[in-house]
C-alpha cells in the first residue's frame, strides 16, 4: 500500500476569501490539521483546480485530501477523485452562508471556519479508501418462490435478460389464482370484456424456455448464506431434497382469499348458493365446460337475479375482520357480471357497493358494464338469509336512505385478499421468548408458526421478511416501492401490496429487476440501495467483542448473525452500511474504512474548545445526511442565519451514532449535543428502517450519563428533522443554543 | 458542442421525474450505461412540487435527496437538462436519437453562489410554483435543483440585464453566446417517461376556473401549502390573501367524465384527503374541508388514510357531483348540486375551492418519434411487436408515484433485456 499522503485544499472562491482570514486557515490546516501539504485556490472547482488536486495525487502522492470549500453535496462531479479519499470542510453553506456578515460577527465567523479545517483534516485522517467486500458471491441465478402470475412473469422477464432462474411451486401445476379464473379483467384497449386469463400461454413460455428450471410440488426447506452465494434446499413431495446455489430471490406467494366462512351474517356456509369470487369463478368454468349458462348450485336451475356484495369483510374498522381494501375486487365483480349479462342479457345483476373502485381504464370497465346493464346501487349489506333456493339480501340503500330486502338467485361476496407471507417476525421471536420457559404449548406455537415460514432462513433475526402493514410484506417507503428489509430478496404481487393481475405482473417485472440488481452488485461487493455502489463494509475487530450481541440484534437488515463461539458473524453482502451496529457496540470494536467511530470522535476532538471565561461555548450537531444536513445546507443556500457556536458533524444515520460520541464531546468540554435525525414510530422516514428509532432509544439512556457527570440533562437535545425544515431549523438551533447559554459553562473545560 | 459517450448498448431515458430517475438509476446501478433527458433545467419533475406525499405525509425532497445522491455517485449516468428528444431512427438495439439542447447560458462552472440573481432586475413568472409567483430572471429553480446550476432566462437575452448576471459572475459561468443545438446519439434501448398534466381546468367550463380566482388546482394548492411555496406555506386565497379557512375539494374535475378525461386518476381522491390536512395543520379547529366526490377510491391500505380523514369533525364528504360553481358578492366561490345521499338540493359558499384535476399524459397528442402505441387516452401501451422503446410512470397510466416507480423499475428492466441482446451479439 501506498505511502500516505495528507493534502488540504482551502477554497477562496464565493467570497469565502472576503468573509474569512483564508492566510489563517493556512496555518490550521498545516499547524492543527497536520497536513503535509496545504494548498488555497481562488476557485477550486474549476477547471484548474481540480487540475492542481489531481496532479497531486498523481505525482505528489497525495492520498488524504480535506477539500474546504463548499458542502458535500455541491460540485461533486468536479470533486470526483476516485481511490483517494476526500474529506469535505464546509465553509460556505456551513459557515459564511449562515453568519451575517459583519464586523462583530468576524470572529467568530474565523473560529467557526477554522474549526470546520481542523474537522476536516481530522476526518480524512481517519478515513481509507474502502478497498471492497473480500467475501463475495458471484452466483447469478434467481430464485422464485411461487408459480403464478407474479412469480411466472418474475422469471421470465429475468430469463429475457439473460439469467437462469429456479422457480419453485408449492402445488402440482403452476398458474396460481389465476388459473382459476374463467376469465381476467381486461387489460387492453378497448377495456370492454373479459379476456383469456392469460396462464396457458405464460406456462408454455416457462415450458419452452431452457434458462428457467421448475420445481412442482416443491417448498423451500432452507435458505443458508448471502445475496450471491445462497444456499437453498428444496423439499420436493415425493421426499427428495434439491440444492440449488442461488443469487437473488423473489418471493411471489400470493395470497388467499379472506375466509367468507368468517361471514355468517352474509350467509356463507348457509346456503349454497351465496359463493365467494372464487367459487364463481368455478361455477363459470364448469357452466363453460358443460357448455351450458351458470346455474344456481342448490338445484341446478337458471340463475335469474345475481347479487354481488363488495367489501365483504373487509374495509372494516371494528378490527373483526379485515381493514383495507383488496383493490381488484370492484373489477371483477364488474367481471362476474358480465359473465351472466354476455351469457343472457335478461339475468338481473346487481352490485351493491360504498365507493366503486376502478381506477385507471378500470373506468371503461364499468362504463361497459353499466352499458351491458349491470346495476350498480350504493348500499351496506346487512343479513342475507337463505330461503329455499333462493337467497334473500337485506341491505341500506344509501342514496334513497332506506332499508331494502331484494332477492337473488345467486350471491357473491367480494372478500378480500389475505397474503402468503409466512409468519410474523414478532410475533415468533415473542413466541419463541415465551417458549424459552419450557411450556410445551409455547412451544408447539412456535412450531405451528415455523411451519408457514415460506423462505426458512437461518438468519438470526427469523426465517422470512418482515412484514409491513396487515400481513403484507410491501415496502414502506413511497419512493422506493421495492424496499425491504432482507438484501437481495424482493416481493412481488398480491403478497406484497393487494393488487390485481396486471399490477402483479409490472411489480414482478420489477422485482425480477431488483433481483438482478441485487445478483450484479453483490458479485462486485456493492452495497444495495440506499448507499447503491458503497464500497464500504463493517469490519468488527473480535478480540474486544464482549458478545452482547447488541449488533446482532440491532441490525435493521438481518446481516449479522452469530458463529459457533457466539460471536457475531458479519454477512458483508446483506448489509446497506447503515452503521447501525457501529453504533450499538459498547465497546466499540465495529468501524468502516471511511466512517467509523474514529471518523467522526477525532472531529469532536480536533475542535478547539475555548476556555470557560470566553462565554463562546461550543455545540456539537450530528445530523443525518439525508434529511437535517440537506436542511442545513439548504438554510444556508437561503441566508437563514444560526448560532455560530455550532459544529455540525454529518452522519449517515442516526443509528449509526456511538453513545461515546456524546461523552466525548461533553468530556471535551462541549455545552451541548444536538442530534437531529428523522422521524421515527409508525411513519417513520428513516431510509435504514429502524436507524432513528434505536438511535433515539439509546439516546433516552443518555440521560444517567449526564447525572453522573453532574450536566443538565437538557444538554443534550434530539431534534426529529426533516428535510424542508430550511427555514424553521435555524430557529430551533437558536432556541437550544440560548438554552445552553443559560446554564453555566461545562465544567469539562481545559481539562 | 455538448458530448456524450453512447452506444446500441446505452439506454436513453426520456424524461428525469421520479420515473426516468427511477429507469436511470436502477439501470446504471445494474452496470449500464444511461443517458437521461428532461426538458425543465432541473430534475425531479411534478413529485418535486408536492408538499408531501400520501399516505405517509412525508415530504418527496427526501427521496429526491437520496436519488440525487445516487446518481452523483454513479458515474454511468449522463444527465442532459434542457433536453428534448427530436427525432428517433432505426430500430431496437440500434437507434439513432436526435436531441434539442436549449442554452442555459450558465455553464459548469457555475458555484451557485448566486451574485447573478442579485444582479439581475427582470422578473419572470415562476414556473416551479405553477406561476403563482414571480422570480428573477436568472434563477436556480428551488434549493433541491440538480444540477446546481443557475439558468439565465431566454427573455433577457440580448438586454442589458443579461450583460448584468454576466458581470456580476465571477467564475465566468454566464455565458450569454450559447445556441441551441442538436446533437445524435446512440441508444440500444430507451424508456419513455415523460409523465404527466393536470387536466386542463379552464376545460370544465361550468368550474369557471379561469373566471373565478378563488378556484384552483390540486396541484397549485400544494405550492400554496408548501413553506417554500409563493406564500411560504400560508393557504392565503389568491383574490384578496385572506386565509381559506373553509375549502371545499371538488372530485374528479375532469376524471372519469367521456366530455373530458375518461379514465380515473387514481391519485386524486388520496390527494385531496392528504389536503385536507394541509388545511387543519394551517388552522386547527377552524379549519372546513369538506370533499365532494363520486366514489372515494383509497385502494389498498390506503383506506387507513381514508378511515383517520373521515374521523376528523372538521372534513365532510358529500356525494355529489358538483353541477355548476358560482361567486357570491363577497368573491367566494359557491358549489351548487345535489347531495345524491337524500337528494338535497345545495347552494354552498367556501373561501376556496381546489378542483381535484386528473392526469393527462404528457405524450397525448405527441407525436414520439418511433414506433410507439397509445391507447385512446393517450398513455403509452405495452407493444409486443415494437420490443425497444418502453413506457415508464404516468405516460403509460394514471399512477401514484408508488405505482410509477414500480412501472418505471420495469421499464429499466425492459430495456436491459434489450442492450443485453446487443452486448451477447456484439461479444
Amino acid at each position: 500500500m501506498a505511502e500516505t499522503k495528507t493534502a488540504a485544499y482551502i477554497c477562496k472562491g464565493c467570497d469565502i476569501d472576503k468573509r474569512v482570514d483564508v492566510a489563517a486557515l493556512v496555518k490550521t490546516a498545516t499547524k492543527s490539521g497536520k497536513m503535509n501539504l496545504v494548498r488555497e485556490h481562488d476557485f477550486l472547482c474549476s477547471a484548474a483546480g481540480v487540475a492542481m488536486i489531481q496532479n497531486d495525487i498523481d505525482n505528489e502522492g497525495v492520498t488524504h485530501a480535506a477539500l474546504c470549500a463548499c458542502s458535500r453535496r455541491a460540485k461533486t462531479e468536479a470533486f470526483n477523485f476516485p481511490n483517494t479519499a476526500i474529506s469535505r470542510g464546509n465553509l460556505r453553506e456551513g459557515v459564511i452562508w449562515i453568519r451575517p456578515d459583519t464586523d462583530a460577527a468576524r470572529e467568530t465567523t474565523q473560529e467557526m471556519a477554522e474549526d470546520y479545517v481542523r474537522m476536516a483534516c481530522a476526518e480524512v485522517k481517519a478515513m481509507t479508501v474502502p478497498g471492497g467486500n473480500p467475501n463475495t458471491g458471484t452466483v447469478k441465478t434467481l430464485l422464485v418462490v411461487g408459480g403464478g402470475m407474479s412469480g411466472m412473469t418474475s422469471a421470465l422477464e429475468a430469463s429475457k435478460a439473460g439469467y437462469k432462474v429456479v422457480l419453485v411451486e408449492k402445488t402440482g401445476a403452476l398458474g396460481g389464482w389465476a388459473a382459476k379464473l374463467y376469465r381476467r379483467v381486461p387489460t387492453r384497449e378497448p377495456f370492454k370484456a373479459p379476456e383469456d386469463n392469460g396462464v396457458t400461454d405464460l406456462v408454455a413460455r416457462i415450458e419452452a424456455d431452457s434458462n428457467i428450471k421448475v420445481y412442482l410440488s416443491a417448498t423451500i426447506a432452507k435458505t443458508d448464506g448471502a445475496p450471491g452465494r445462497f444456499k437453498v434446499e428444496i423439499a420436493i413431495e415425493s421426499g427428495a431434497v434439491a440444492n440449488e446455489d442461488i443469487g437473488a430471490i423473489i418471493q411471489a406467494t400470493g395470497f388467499t382469499l379472506y375466509d367468507a366462512n368468517k361471514l355468517p351474517e352474509l350467509g356463507y356456509g348457509k346456503s349454497p348458493n351465496v359463493v365467494d369470487q372464487a367459487g364463481l369463478e368455478a361455477l363459470a368454468i364448469a357452466a363453460a365446460a358443460a357448455g351450458r349458462p351458470i346455474c344456481r348450485p342448490s338445484d341446478g336451475q337458471p340463475v335469474n337475479k345475481v347479487v354481488f356484495v363488495q367489501c365483504a369483510g373487509q374495509r372494516d374498522s371494528s378490527g373483526t375482520h379485515l381493514p383495507y381494501c383488496s383493490g381488484f375486487c370492484c373489477n371483477t365483480s364488474i367481471k362476474q357480471a358480465m359473465y351472466f349479462k354476455d351469457s343472457n342479457p335478461d339475468i338481473d345483476t346487481v352490485v351493491l357497493f360504498t365507493d366503486l373502485r376502478t381506477p385507471g381504464n378500470g373506468e371503461d370497465f364499468y362504463r361497459a358494464a353499466q352499458n351491458k346493464g349491470v346495476i350498480f346501487s350504493k348500499g351496506v349489506v346487512s343479513d342475507v338469509s337463505a330461503a329455499g333456493n333462493a337467497c334473500s339480501v337485506k341491505f341500506k340503500d344509501l342514496i334513497l336512505n332506506e332499508e331494502v330486502n331484494t332477492q337473488a338467485d345467486l350471491v357473491v361476496l367480494a372478500t378480500g385478499m389475505v397474503p402468503t407471507s409466512g409468519p410474523d417476525l414478532d410475533q415468533l421471536s415473542e413466541a419463541n421468548r415465551v417458549a424459552e420457559g419450557g411450556d410445551p404449548a409455547a412451544k408447539q406455537h412456535v412450531v405451528e408458526l415455523m411451519s408457514k415460514s415460506v423462505l426458512n432462513l437461518t438468519y438470526r433475526q427469523g426465517p422470512d421478511v418482515p412484514q409491513f402493514k396487515h400481513g403484507f410484506n410491501d415496502s414502506h417507503f413511497i419512493c422506493f416501492p421495492y424496499e425491504t428489509r432482507r438484501t437481495a430478496m424482493y416481493n412481488a404481487g398480491p403478497v406484497r401490496r393487494p393488487m390485481d393481475i396486471a399490477q402483479s405482473q409490472e411489480d414482478a417485472t420489477g422485482a425480477a429487476m431488483k433481483a438482478i440488481q441485487a445478483m450484479e452488485n453483490a458479485g462486485l461487493g456493492r452495497a444495495a440501495h440506499p448507499r447503491a455502489g458503497d464500497l464500504s463494509f463493517p469490519t468488527v475487530r473480535l478480540e474486544g467483542c464482549t458478545q452482547c450481541k447488541r449488533c446482532t440484534v440491532e441490525c435493521p437488515f438481518g446481516a449479522i448473525d452469530e458463529d459457533e463461539k457466539r460471536f457475531p458473524l458479519f454477512n458483508e453482502s446483506r448489509c446497506r452500511r447503515c452503521g447501525t451496529c457501529m453504533g450499538a457496540c459498547p465497546v466499540r470494536v465495529i468501524s468502516f474504512e471511511n466512517y467509523s467511530v474514529n471518523t467522526v470522535g477525532s472531529q469532536i476532538k480536533s475542535v478547539e474548545v475555548p476556555d470557560e471565561f470566553s462565554e463562546k461555548p461550543r455545540i456539537l450537531i450530528l445530523a443525518c445526511e439525508n434529511d437535517a444536513y440537506p436542511a442545513l445546507d439548504m438554510a444556508g443556500m437561503n441566508r437563514h442565519e444560526y448560532d455560530p457556536f455550532v459544529r455540525v458533524i454529518p452522519i449517515r444515520c442516526l443509528g449509526s451514532v456511538n453513545t461515546i460520541w456524546i461523552t466525548d464531546a461533553l468530556n471535551g468540554g462541549y455545552d451541548g449535543v444536538m442530534l437531529m435525525g428523522c422521524k421515527h414510530g409508525e411513519e417513520y422516514q428513516c431510509h435504514f428502517v429502524k436507524g432513528s428509532e434505536l438511535g433515539r432509544y439509546r439516546l433516552s439512556k443518555v440521560g444517567d450519563t449526564l447525572k453522573g457527570m453532574n450536566l443538565e440533562t437538557e444538554r443534550v437535545m434530539d431534534l426529529e428533522v426533516a428535510i424542508t425544515d430550511m427555514a424553521t431549523l435555524p430557529q430551533k438551533i437558536n432556541d437550544y443554543a440560548a438554552l445552553i447559554k443559560s446554564f453555566p459553562p461545562s465544567p469539562f473545560k481545559g481539562f | 458542442m455538448t458530448s456524450v459517450v453512447a452506444t446500441n448498448q446505452t439506454i436513453l431515458v426520456v424524461g428525469g421525474g421520479i420515473s426516468g430517475m427511477t429507469a436511470a438509476l436502477e439501470a446504471a446501478e445494474t452496470g449500464k450505461q444511461v443517458v437521461l433527458v428532461e426538458k425543465n433545467p432541473y430534475l425531479g419533475g411534478r413529485t418535486v412540487q408536492l408538499y408531501r406525499y400520501f399516505p405517509k405525509m412525508c415530504h418527496p425532497t427526501c427521496g429526491l435527496e437520496i436519488n440525487l445522491r445516487r446518481l452523483k455517485a454513479n458515474p454511468r449516468i449522463q444527465v442532459l437538462t434542457l433536453a428534448e428528444v427530436t427525432g428517433i431512427s432505426g430500430d431496437r438495439g440500434a437507434y439513432s436519437v436526435s436531441v434539442k439542447l436549449k442554452p442555459r447560458h450558465v455553464n459548469s462552472n457555475c458555484t451557485a453562489c448566486g451574485e447573478c440573481g442579485r444582479a439581475v432586475q427582470t422578473e419572470i413568472a415562476d414556473e416551479f410554483n405553477y406561476n403563482l409567483g414571480k422570480i428573477k430572471a436568472a434563477y436556480l429553480p428551488s434549493s433541491m435543483a440538480y444540477p446546481q446550476r443557475y439558468v439565465i432566462d431566454a427573455s433577457i437575452i440580448g438586454t442589458a440585464d443579461a450583460e448584468r448576471a454576466k458581470a456580476a459572475c465571477k467564475y465566468d459561468a454566464v455565458d450569454l453566446e450559447q445556441q441551441e443545438e442538436t446533437i445524435s446519439l446512440n441508444a440500444g434501448a430507451i424508456v419513455w417517461a415523460t409523465g404527466w398534466q393536470p387536466y386542463a381546468a379552464e376545460k370544465i367550463v361550468y368550474y369557471g376556473y379561469d373566471r373565478f380566482a378563488n378556484v384552483i388546482t390540486n396541484v397549485e394548492f400544494e405550492r400554496l401549502a408548501d413553506p417554500h411555496g409563493p406564500t411560504g406555506g400560508k393557504i392565503l386565497r389568491p383574490s384578496d390573501g385572506k386565509e381559506a379557512k373553509n375549502v371545499a375539494f371538488i372530485q374528479c374535475a375532469g376524471s372519469r367524465d367521456e366530455n373530458h378525461l375518461r379514465h380515473c386518476s387514481r391519485f386524486c381522491c388520496m390527494a385531496s384527503l392528504k389536503q385536507t390536512h394541509y388545511v387543519q395543520e394551517a388552522f386547527g379547529d377552524a379549519g372546513k374541508s369538506t370533499i365532494y366526490y363520486i366514489d372515494i377510491r383509497a385502494i389498498d391500505r390506503f383506506e387507513d388514510f381514508y378511515q383517520k380523514v373521515k374521523t376528523n369533525p372538521n372534513v365532510s364528504f358529500v356525494k355529489s357531483k358538483v353541477a355548476r360553481i358560482t361567486e357570491d358578492k363577497a368573491g367566494n366561490p359557491v358549489c351548487n348540486g345535489v347531495n345524491v345521499e337524500g337528494y338535497k338540493r345545495y347552494a354552498t359558499a367556501h373561501d376556496l375551492v381546489v378542483l381535484a384535476v386528473g392526469m393527462e399524459p404528457s405524450v397525448k397528442g405527441m407525436d414520439i418519434p418511433g414506433e410507439v402505441m397509445s391507447d385512446s387516452s393517450g398513455f403509452i401501451m405495452a407493444d409486443p411487436a415494437n420490443a425497444g422503446i418502453f413506457g415508464a410512470g404516468c405516460a403509460t397510466n394514471a399512477l401514484d408515484v408508488n405505482r410509477a416507480v414500480q412501472s418505471a423499475t420495469a421499464a429499466a428492466l425492459r430495456a436491459i433485456q434489450v442492450v443485453n441482446k446487443v452486448a451477447r451479439a456484439e461479444a
